[in-house]
């Protein structure tokens, strides 16, 4: 089998607050193929978005290793990191903070390439973003227009602009949609498909929004507390969820099915806390509807249940 | 900051950044007025050396036209010394608007260094500085101003450094928290993942987003030290006779008060027009400088 | 046929600022009957806010106006009511809940307090203790320890504070609820345990309640009638049943749905609607949605569609033509 494009080990991300320490990541493994997309679920304060962040080394991992195409970029120096850079992009939720207010449309898209000096021509930067307007559907004429000027849809168009900027290979997406309309967040969802068809990015999508998730994902990994609970194929996850979490969260989807709100339905008492110098076990035990001694004893490794299908929970 | 235009072959206009920020400006009456009167001052001081000779008309006592009153040939009348007014009024506020422009400028350049390596880099440095900081601005400017003259002596470099340094703390402070405000959103981190170095994101990500609190600072700084000068001199600390300045001609004018009213409500109305001015100028560049405000 | 409870006729809504006047609600009618759950579905900028706020009389001061239309709330037109006489019914038989539970309590007042004033202000005849026993019951009934009420809003998480601000709504047990997104802000689990608290006591007070949000599933699990709005108008209404299973759909309802990536089947592309949302301040000529329609005719451009009706299953579009 190939080497994925990127995998993690045992990565950890330990965040110092006056209660503890904040295990806002805590020993992920996952892996991405070329090509593929990764969706990552999980609920707020899950850490998620710290794993995107520590993958990108956007904030340094504590512990752990984060390999891209085989080499572990945790240990490059700064030069080396500059030209990973190149390779890896990120895509963020909120579309208003996520651009500068102060340059236009082409200044930010043109930004990247000023940086990484990856052209140098300024007619050629010129066209190049003229490419990037057309490939993410901006029409030209919103080139020297302010972000604020424009709706949220056509910035994240911009953003997307940007992380493309530099030809990567691997974009992290964190929540590109949630902040958009419906009728928006589906044109989004179909640019990055197809732009993932006509160019074979690799994407790790992060998102609280199963439906979006099922969509997009090739594979999904669902988070809870820093930890992965449960990875498997997108189809196998949502047929045959194993993990009391992954089942919980997808019972707790409000579906269009009118008829079933008169079901009772199984809804998970509790909320998410904070994993500051949490215990060892399972930490979803406490919310855990069939959760018992043994689960809260020693940490529990995930195991595969069908092939490809990982779980981590000790009744299996 | 690099203009990075792209010329369009449709009819898209580029507006540039300084016409729209003028633009916008221009639509606060107030803020116009101000800035109107800045300017005519500016040209009225600027231009003096033409119309005006500093020795005879500015230093040469005369007692022989001792408090004469406004007429033709003395706008605004004349002091105890027989001195016209109008050209000592002229050429104190050459004094005030150099000092207080100096000084800003000064105390911008030194306070955003020190504001901007704060709030960047945060932590141990921020606390360190701040701190300092924080001891600077518990003492009243005017206070440290009045110590730093007593023990350097007066004297125009001397009141220039003395103000320079009471300023310092408040663009450090102001510089810091637009740094703050800036730091945590999205588009610096996305900035840091294509790699830009530090330098760079302070330089075009922070400090433009950071602008519009900092000159709106100094045009109020500005103002205030054109205050502190005139008291310091008011209370004999600042500019020496016979140099003339609006101050000193308050102190020198306050004895007289009761019989030639003009010799303070003169300098005085000088002193309001300029801070009020700079104050109508500093609040109409806050809005105009905000790009989301639109017009 | 059930109680009308509220009656919303041709209502217009602008807001007038410096710049331009928005046109935020261009001739809206509705009617919720007692004890009945309507969902008023629609994008952002659609008008579902300002709906709710003119029914509540908390548009902006100024350049928030009624420019024509009735709101008949039982016996009172809200529209021609004084604020004096408006703050009684505020709170007491309508109130609202709003979006985000973390801006929408008081963080320098303890939870308990703030159920005690709004129980205090609109009933004279309690005594303090009958007040104080009255807030713990309604904490017990949003599901909070009642032993939790001095504790400050900065104790609790999301899910809880959204708690907090049910029981605040529901205190006098209001006739009319206006949540407003009470959901978007908080997480699946979380929503689906608020949700549950909604509907449940919902049907113990026998309110009515108008649920404003743009998720088409919470508006399956909750909802009795369906109201689609788009560009200030409504411009599909019915029942959950019209809505979600019949045949005739306005086309922007008909998009609504090939947006949402459905779970139960894979496709590889959603069929979203093109274009934007018309600028409020300059709204087309015609259909309000006609720029954007896939079906879109020649008389869309320039005629009103009116309202068609078939067995309460009311659509706004020329497509639709019953006897």
């Amino acid at each position: 089998m190939s080497v994925p494009l990127i995998q993690t080990k045992n990565l950890k991300k330990y965040f110092k607050t006056p209660k503890g320490n904040l295990h806002a990541v805590d020993g992920v493994n996952i892996s991405i193929k070329e090509g593929q997309t990764l969706g990552v679920v999980g609920e707020s304060g899950c850490g998620k978005s710290t794993l995107g962040r520590a993958i990108l080394r956007l904030i340094e991992p504590t512990d752990g290793e984060v390999l891209f195409n085989g080499h572990n970029i945790v240990q490059y120096d700064d030069k080396k990191m500059l030209e990973m850079r190149k390779q890896m992009q990120i895509i963020f939720q909120d579309p208003f903070s996520s651009l500068n207010p102060r340059m236009t449309v082409s200044q930010i898209i043109a930004e990247p390439i000023k940086v990484c000096k990856t052209i140098k021509n300024s007619r050629e930067i010129d066209n190049k973003v003229f490419d990037l307007m057309e490939t993410v559907g901006l029409a030209e004429r919103f080139v020297n227009t302010y972000p604020h000027e424009l709706d949220g849809g056509r910035r994240q168009r911009i953003g997307i602009a940007r992380a493309l900027a530099l030809d990567p290979k691997f974009i992290v997406c964190d929540e590109p949609v949630s902040a958009l309309d419906v009728s928006i967040q589906a044109q989004i969802l179909n640019l990055m498909m197809d732009l993932q068809e006509s160019m074979g990015f690799t994407y790790m999508f992060i998102t609280h929004d199963l439906s979006v998730v099922k969509h997009i994902s090739d594979e999904i990994a669902v988070m809870y507390l820093g930890q992965c609970v449960e990875t498997a194929p997108s189809d196998e996850l949502f047929q045959n969820p194993v993990h009391p979490y992954t089942k919980a969260l997808l019972a707790a989807i409000p579906t269009l099915d009118f008829r079933d709100n008169k079901k009772e339905k199984q809804i998970i008492k509790g909320e998410v806390v904070s994993p500051i110098n949490p215990k060892p076990g399972c930490r979803f035990a406490q919310r855990c509807p069939m959760a018992q001694n043994v689960c809260t004893e020693e940490n529990i490794e995930l195991k595969e249940v069908v092939p490809k299908h990982f779980v981590a929970c000790r009744l299996l | 900051m690099s203009e990075h235009v792209i010329n369009l072959k449709s009819s898209v206009k580029k507006r540039s950044q300084l016409k729209a920020i003028f633009h916008k400006f221009k639509k606060n009456k107030l803020a116009m007025f101000g800035f109107v009167i800045l300017v005519i001052l500016i040209i009225i001081v600027s231009t003096a050396g033409l119309y005006l000779d500093y020795e005879a008309d500015v230093e040469t006592q005369d007692m022989k036209a001792m408090f004469l009153g406004p007429s033709w040939d003395h706008p605004f009348g004349t002091d105890q010394f027989g001195r016209d007014m109008f050209a000592r009024i002229i050429y104190g506020g050459r004094i005030s608007l150099f000092v207080g422009l100096f000084t800003i400028s000064i105390a911008l350049t030194l306070g955003s260094l020190i504001g901007a390596t704060a709030g960047y880099y945060g932590g141990k440095i921020d606390n360190i500085i701040m701190r300092i900081m924080d001891v600077f601005l518990a003492i009243p400017a005017t206070i440290i101003a009045i110590a730093i003259v007593a023990s350097l002596g007066t004297g125009l470099i001397n009141i220039l450094i003395a103000l320079s340094i009471s300023r310092t703390p408040q663009f450090a402070r102001v510089v810091r928290s637009a740094i703050l405000s800036v730091k945590e959103q999205d588009f610096i981190e996305a900035a840091r993942a294509c790699g830009t170095k530090d330098r760079r994101i302070i330089l075009r990500h922070i400090i433009p987003n950071a602008i519009g609190p900092i000159i709106v600072q100094a045009t109020l700084s500005m103002a205030t030290t054109i205050l502190v000068v005139a008291g310091l001199s008011f209370i004999g600390l600042g500019i020496q006779p016979p140099t003339p300045e609006w101050g000193t001609m308050l102190a020198d004018g306050k004895s007289q008060m009761r019989y030639y009213p003009y010799l303070v409500v003169v300098p005085g109305i000088a002193i309001v027009l300029a801070v009020l001015s700079l104050n109508l100028i500093g609040d109409g560049l806050r809005d105009a400088l905000d790009p989301r405000l639109k017009n | 046929m059930s109680e009308k409870l509220l009656e919303i006729k041709d209502l217009h809504v602008v807001y007038e600022t410096d710049e331009a006047t928005v046109y935020a609600v261009n001739g809206l009618d509705l009617v919720v009957n007692k004890g009945e759950t309507l969902g008023l579905v629609g994008e952002t900028g659609a008008g579902k806010t300002t709906t709710a706020l003119s029914i509540m009389k908390l548009l902006p001061d100024r350049i928030g106006l009624i420019k024509n239309g009735r709101i008949q709330f039982e016996e009172h037109d809200i529209t021609k009511l004084s604020e004096a006489d408006m703050r009684l019914v505020r709170g007491n038989s309508m109130s609202m809940i709003f979006q985000d539970p973390m801006t929408s309590l008081n963080p320098v007042l303890t939870i308990g307090y703030q159920i005690y004033e709004v129980l205090e202000l609109h009933n004279n005849k309690m005594s303090k203790a009958q007040i104080s026993a009255k807030v713990d019951e309604i904490l017990k009934l949003v599901g909070l320890p009642p032993e939790r009420k001095n504790e400050y809003p900065h104790q609790f998480s999301g899910g809880m504070k959204q708690r907090v601000v049910i029981a605040i709504a529901l205190a006098c047990e209001p006739k009319l609820l206006l949540a407003d997104e009470p959901t978007t802000a908080l997480d699946v689990t979380i929503q689906a345990q608020v949700l549950e608290l909604m509907k449940g006591l919902k049907d113990k007070f026998n309110m009515a309640m108008i649920l404003i949000t743009h998720d088409l599933g919470v508006v399956a699990q909750t909802c009795d009638k369906v109201a689609i709005m788009y560009a200030g108008e409504i411009i599909e209404l019915g029942s959950v049943k019209d809505i979600f299973e019949s045949a005739d759909h306005h086309p922007y309802t008909v998009g609504l749905f090939g947006s949402i990536p459905d779970m139960t089947k894979k496709t590889r592309r959603l069929n979203p609607i093109e274009g934007l949302m018309p600028d409020p301040t300059n709204l087309p000529k015609g259909c309000v949605f006609h720029a954007r329609c896939p079906k879109c005719m020649e008389i869309c451009k320039t005629k009103k569609p009116q309202s068609v009706t078939k067995n309460d299953h009311m659509i706004r579009c020329h497509l639709f033509k019953y006897a």
